[in-house]
């Protein structure tokens, strides 16, 4: 790396005792990198292995790389700390403003522990830090944002990111998520919870500064070529024009999309939601992460009347994409778009994660239907597929609810089922919701063997569409999902959003890395992404993820998929394939 | 007039005109760069950028005690950065918010009217005209 790049410097702040302090650490990011490498090894060195998720030794690590702040769409920070939701690995990434921020403001990563005795947030300001009190910003309900209150005390106004949580976080849900920019959010594994346990409601930060690279006019050259390539080239279509929603059509024909708990392949009028649908009806405005021309974040309009005061109109906008549609539309059985964009703010409002709350209620659903749980549980609250304003109140209920059930949805449905039964319909992977994609075999083992059962760690439903055309043996897809989710560390070093991968190839990422001073070949670039890996798995087991009790979900097995009805056996072998391939990779 | 805002309502807020901008004062980052982009009071609102419309009669130049700003004959003004004492008075001047700061050389980031940022805009919020 530049000797003079900040990026070496690691931020650490103790909440316990109000300090910060600053560790230069060129030995981590010379060797990983920067983000997902750098932090998880920041991990294995500020997390003990057997500690409670919710315990002021929990670390919140934030990390960036060497091309944030210098190449378009290098745009994301990745957060990591021990999971509340699955107890061990917690990954997730996020946009926003956050990862030129934490550039601009002079650090390669933020370290943050403790627990403070009083409601506050941390300022950080380039080279300063400043503990606040957010006593007042503590419990605030709906109506009343932190975000816009933070936004009138903190000084970088259009640079400056507001990581913050919403009352979910603050009642510590192990699927609390933190918000930062209104529309981006660390969603999933629950550092909303971990925020919420360290009393900490945001994260501010902000700064602005000049960086180097070896050699300015092929910087120039490299960095042109990217932007024409995110503008013109058809591998960003997608996100640029419909979003990723567009996919809600095609994965419906293909029986890809989860429909009510994979109950059916079917739902009548799905294309009410599809991305063309709320394109037409709702697309209000289109806005960018910093530093990423594509402009993927669709903002919905929702009008809603004032059911006390006629001709009083109140106009939200919402952000959504597939995942959301997904979890909180099909999964649901809500075909109603306005239905949707209401679920969406309610789980915006509370600070949750939208996959694995569209999961949890789905849950709920089938589970009431078949009698696991009853009306008394639920407070009185009869879910019903499609029912949004009952989802809505029960979504409020995961939250605020006293009752003992609803205290133990804010575990996931991982624990509420092994408590009350309904195993086989709770889809979960590692303890964590499903995403939505019942594609075939990759996905789903995608989701068990992802080091963040994540279907972002290896992308098993772009396997599956591959084995649709040309089928795979169990050693193939084993293989694919291992070597894509390694290449994915790489990506998620330097920090590139994933929906640049395709523009980012080895070879552009080994030019754009020497021009910030990383001079390495192919191959050890290769090497890194399979130790980051390997660093992760080690940190998993540590902390109790136990390979051999890995099984899929009864219930993938029940619903034709993409690929067809998916049989158990081909799956179990692709399983301990994938179990011995990682046991010899420790 | 070489840049103006033709439709800030469509502005995403991606900020790929201030690294240009940047990249056209020889810098890679946002210190060196004289545009601001800002939301609305909150995303939702859309955003506002701030881009120096080089103006014919500039208060920037008029503000400045040590003449360090010349008025160009096609709009805007140039920096002699030898005669500037860092004072902002070029800053507090300008209505649209469009002169930037280095807080390191501690002096003003001027534009220099070569309609990098219009052209890297995807989006055709800015415009670029050559007069």
């Amino acid at each position: 790396m530049i000797q003079e790049d900040t990026l070496k410097k690691v931020l650490y702040i103790d909440l316990s005792k109000k300090k910060f302090w600053v560790e230069e650490r060129t030995d981590l990011f010379s060797q990983f990198i920067g983000g997902t490498g750098v932090a998880i090894k920041l991990l294995h060195e500020n997390c003990g292995y057997d500690i409670d998720p919710f315990s002021p030794e929990n670390p919140i690590i934030f990390a960036i790389g060497p091309l944030n702040g210098l190449f378009p769409i290098a745009s994301k920070t990745v957060a990591v700390f021990k999971s509340p939701h699955t107890g061990n690995l917690g990954e997730s990434h996020a946009g926003g403003r956050s990862a030129i921020a934490i550039r601009m403001a002079g650090y390669g990563a933020i370290v943050i522990k403790g627990r403070s005795d009083r409601p506050c947030y941390i300022a950080i300001h380039s080279d300063k830090v400043y503990f606040k009190d957010a006593t007042t910003l503590w419990g605030l309900e709906e109506g009343v944002s932190a975000g816009r209150l933070i936004r009138n005390q903190e000084p970088g106004a259009g640079l400056r990111t507001i990581m913050r949580i919403g009352p979910a976080g603050e009642k510590m849900v192990s699927f609390a998520c933190v918000t930062l920019e209104t529309y981006r959010h660390f969603g999933r594994l629950g550092l909303g919870a971990v925020f919420g346990s360290k009393n900490l409601k945001a994260v501010v930060v902000s700064g602005k500064r000049d960086l180097k690279v070896t050699n300015f006019k092929e910087y120039k050259e490299v960095y042109g070529e990217l932007l024409a390539q995110l503008a013109q080239s058809d591998k960003m279509r997608k996100y640029h024009e419909l979003g990723t929603s567009s996919n809600i059509m095609p994965l419906s024909f293909s029986r890809g999309i989860p429909i009510k708990n994979l109950l059916t392949n079917e739902l009548q009028e799905i294309s009410n939601i599809s991305g063309e649908s709320f394109a037409e009806k709702h697309l209000g405005r289109r806005v960018a992460c910093s530093h990423c021309p594509v402009a993927c974040i669709h903002l919905a309009t929702l009008r809603k009347p004032y059911e006390d005061e006629p001709y009083f109109y109140r106009t939200v906008y919402l952000s959504y994409d597939y995942e959301l549609i997904y979890a909180l539309g099909s999964m649901l059985g809500v075909t109603s778009s306005e239905g949707v964009l209401k679920l969406i703010e309610v789980v915006e409002d509370m600070g949750l994660d939208a996959i694995s709350t569209g999961v949890v209620l789905s849950w709920i659903t089938e589970a009431f239907e078949k009698g696991v749980i009853s009306e008394k549980m639920t407070e009185g609250l009869i879910p019903q597929w499609g029912n949004v304003d009952t989802y809505i109140e029960i979504i409020k209920k995961i939250v605020y609810g006293t009752s003992e059930f609803f205290n133990d949805t804010r575990r996931g449905i991982d624990y509420v089922s092994s408590k009350y039964g309904g195993k086989e319909f709770a889809l979960t992977y590692g303890g964590n919701e499903m995403p939505g994609y019942h594609t075939g075999y990759a996905a789903h083992i995608g989701y068990l063997f992802g080091a963040r059962h994540s279907h972002l760690d290896s992308a098993g439903y772009a396997i599956d569409k591959e084995a649709m055309v040309r089928p795979l043996n169990e050693e193939q897809i084993a293989n694919k999902i291992i070597s894509e989710e390694c290449w994915r560390q790489i990506l998620s070093t330097l920090v590139i959003c994933f929906f640049g991968r395709e523009i980012y190839t080895v070879d552009v990422i080994l030019r754009c890395l020497k021009l910030t001073g990383y001079n390495i070949s192919k191959e050890e670039l290769l090497k890194i992404g399979q130790k980051i890996y390997i660093d992760k798995y080690r940190f998993k087991i540590k902390s109790g993820f136990d390979l051999s009790s890995l099984s899929l979900p009864k219930r993938v097995f029940e619903l034709p998929s993409s690929i067809g009805l998916l049989k158990k056996d081909f799956a179990d072998r692709i399983i301990e394939i994938l179990r011995e391939k990682i046991k010899s990779l420790l | 007039m070489p840049v103006f805002v033709r439709d800030s309502e469509k502005c995403v807020g991606c900020l790929i005109c201030m690294f240009a901008c940047g990249r056209a004062h020889l810098a890679v980052g946002l210190e060196s760069s004289c545009i601001k982009v800002r939301s609305q009071g909150g995303i939702s609102r859309g955003f506002s950028v701030f881009v120096c419309r080089g103006c014919e009669d500039p208060p920037c130049a008029r503000s400045c005690p040590e003449d360090a700003l010349i008025v160009r004959k096609s709009g805007g003004v140039l920096l002699k950065e030898d005669r500037c004492t860092g004072c902002s008075y070029c800053v507090k001047a300008c209505i649209l918010d469009a002169i930037g700061w280095s807080t390191i050389k501690n002096k003003p980031v001027i534009c220099i009217q070569c309609g990098e940022c219009a052209k890297s805009c995807h989006y055709r919020v800015l415009e670029y005209r050559r007069i």
